[in-house]
């Protein structure tokens, strides 16, 4: 077990980039006029539904 | 490339490109900051001045094993090029359903257009069903799509809105399809009916509520000066204590007058209010309510009261869900969505209430980015590339920013209205997004030492 470091997410980023991109996710708004919804909350619809 | 921070005292390492997130000791962290591949001996020996040699030997040791895993120093993998997909669909549009509003709020970005160029006032059934027509033939294949109703204040045209959803759920089904529906509203015309219509109809809704009533009534007005907040506060209250299982967000603005407001969100939530948000206010400098460089170190130290405020009530095993701290990390969404931004322009547009597109609300009316009208489509095929082509590879300052992968380069109207190019983003606005999630990764990482008990919580 490591002692110095502890990992608290893993490498989710890099996980499937190859079939992802579908675009079936929901529109992000990066505004901050309007709190729709940005990219750092919403899900992967598709990975949702594997 | 790596970002690290501290966080009362929690020393946090955040891998950019895989999203991976460490908490690490003082001798880890001294050595991250010096790591170069291929060098452990050096950092041997150079760390080994500072603490313990036996210490820095496990250190680098469990660095390089997160390396070699792909958990730390992961390299980009799109080399720093990358080309947005071109899908050449639109799935959400944003329809201004009115331009007339209860409301005369100091700092509406929307105001100046209320009484110009869009002054028709209510978007006719007709117009509305153009747009919906327009959106269900631009998404192709796309089955769920989106339209918020928007404003000046959409209920005030409420019966078109009822119209519509109807419409759009008919014409939806009919192509198998499925139209998620948002209002954005002051909640001055929330009635118990209206509340009843929303949720019923599983229609989301964010009411704008900027927290303290004496914040709120500097800002949210009425024609005459009065402040509104004792009109909004009551038909919130009534709407959530008769849905308390509505899809809904509070949403408050704070501005130069209101810097400490952390305060606002506990007031939201000291009501009964668990779902929130604050933003900051999107104004040129010379309005006086304008945030300004020297008002960052006051700003960052409120998110992190914020995040205490918000570990403290968890800890009491309140619900909270303050909206930009709510990351998802276990079914975010996917590396190319991230890069390529909030699809303004291209797959998300807006709809004045004359039929008019512009890549998105913040746009409508602006000189230069009328995209076309419902019924011709987009025309604009240049300003389509334009929005196409924004993303972080291609904006300025983005390819070598920490943050990159969370905000998408920001928001593409904030950089026209303060540096004149989509491609060059607002620098306040960074500033404040990369504090907010630095207290995001620092309550997640929180939560996820204390639900494991401080071993490690990912799966390697």
């Amino acid at each position: 077990m490591s002692k110095h470091i502890k990992t608290i997410v893993g490498p989710y980023l890099t996980k499937a980039i190859k079939d992802r991109g579908c675009g079936e996710c929901q529109t992000s708004c990066q505004s901050a006029c309007k709190t729709s919804i940005t990219v750092s909350n919403q899900i992967c619809l598709k990975k949702k539904n594997e | 490339m790596i970002h690290k921070f501290i966080f009362d005292g929690t020393r946090l390492v955040l891998d950019v490109n895989s999203g991976a997130l460490h908490s690490v000791d003082e001798v880890a962290w001294d050595v991250i900051g010096g790591y170069i591949p291929g060098k452990c001996e050096e950092l041997v020996n150079k760390y080994s001045a500072l603490h313990p040699r036996h210490e820095v030997e496990q250190a680098v040791g469990e660095i390089e094993l997160l390396v070699e895993q792909g958990f730390l120093f992961t390299g980009d993998p799109f080399h720093g090029s990358w080309e947005q997909p071109d899908h050449r669909v639109v799935k959400a549009l944003c329809l201004f359903l009115s331009d007339k509003c209860s409301l005369q709020c100091r700092y509406c970005f929307a105001r100046p257009n209320v009484s110009s160029a869009r002054s028709a006032g209510l978007m006719t059934e007709e117009v509305g069903a153009q747009a919906i027509d327009f959106l269900l033939r631009a998404s192709g294949s796309r089955r769920r799509i989106e339209v918020d109703f928007f404003g000046g204040e959409p209920l005030l045209n409420f019966p078109v809105l009822e119209r519509l959803v109807s419409y759009g759920r008919e014409r939806s089904l009919a192509l198998g399809k499925e139209i998620n529906y948002t209002v954005t509203t002051n909640a001055l015309g929330l009635t118990r009916k209206i509340g009843d219509y929303l949720c019923e109809n599983q229609i989301s809704i964010i009411l704008s509520l900027d927290g303290r009533q004496e914040v709120h009534d500097r800002m949210r007005v009425f024609s005459n000066g009065k402040g509104s907040y004792q009109s909004v506060f009551k038909n919130i209250l009534g709407f959530i204590q008769a849905h308390p299982r509505a899809n809904y967000y509070l949403r408050g603005t704070y501005s130069a007058y209101n810097l400490d407001f952390s305060d606002d969100i506990t007031h939201m939530l000291r009501q009964g209010f668990s779902r929130v948000s604050i933003e900051p206010v999107i104004a040129l400098a010379q309005e006086d309510y304008a945030l300004a460089e020297e008002d960052l170190p006051v700003i960052a130290k409120e998110y992190e009261k914020l995040t205490r405020e918000i570990v403290s009530r968890l800890e009491e095993g309140q619900e909270v869900d303050f909206y930009h701290f709510n990351i998802d990390f276990d079914e975010g969404v996917c590396l190319p969505k991230r890069l390529g931004g909030c699809g303004a322009g291209v797959e998300y547009l807006s709809v004045t209430s004359g039929g008019d597109l512009y890549p998105c609300h913040q746009f409508a009316g602006r000189e230069g980015f009328l995209m076309g009208n419902v019924n011709s489509g987009v025309v604009r095929e240049d300003l389509r590339q334009l929005f196409r082509n924004a993303h972080v590879y291609k904006k300025e300052g983005c390819g070598s920013c920490w943050a990159r992968n969370y905000c998408s380069g920001g928001c593409h109207a904030n950089a026209h209205l303060f540096n004149g190019s989509i491609y060059k983003p607002d620098q306040l606005a960074c500033r404040i997004i990369k504090k907010r999630l630095e207290c995001a990764l620092y309550l997640k990482a929180y939560q996820a030492m204390k639900e494991n008990n401080g071993i490690n919580c990912a799966e390697i």
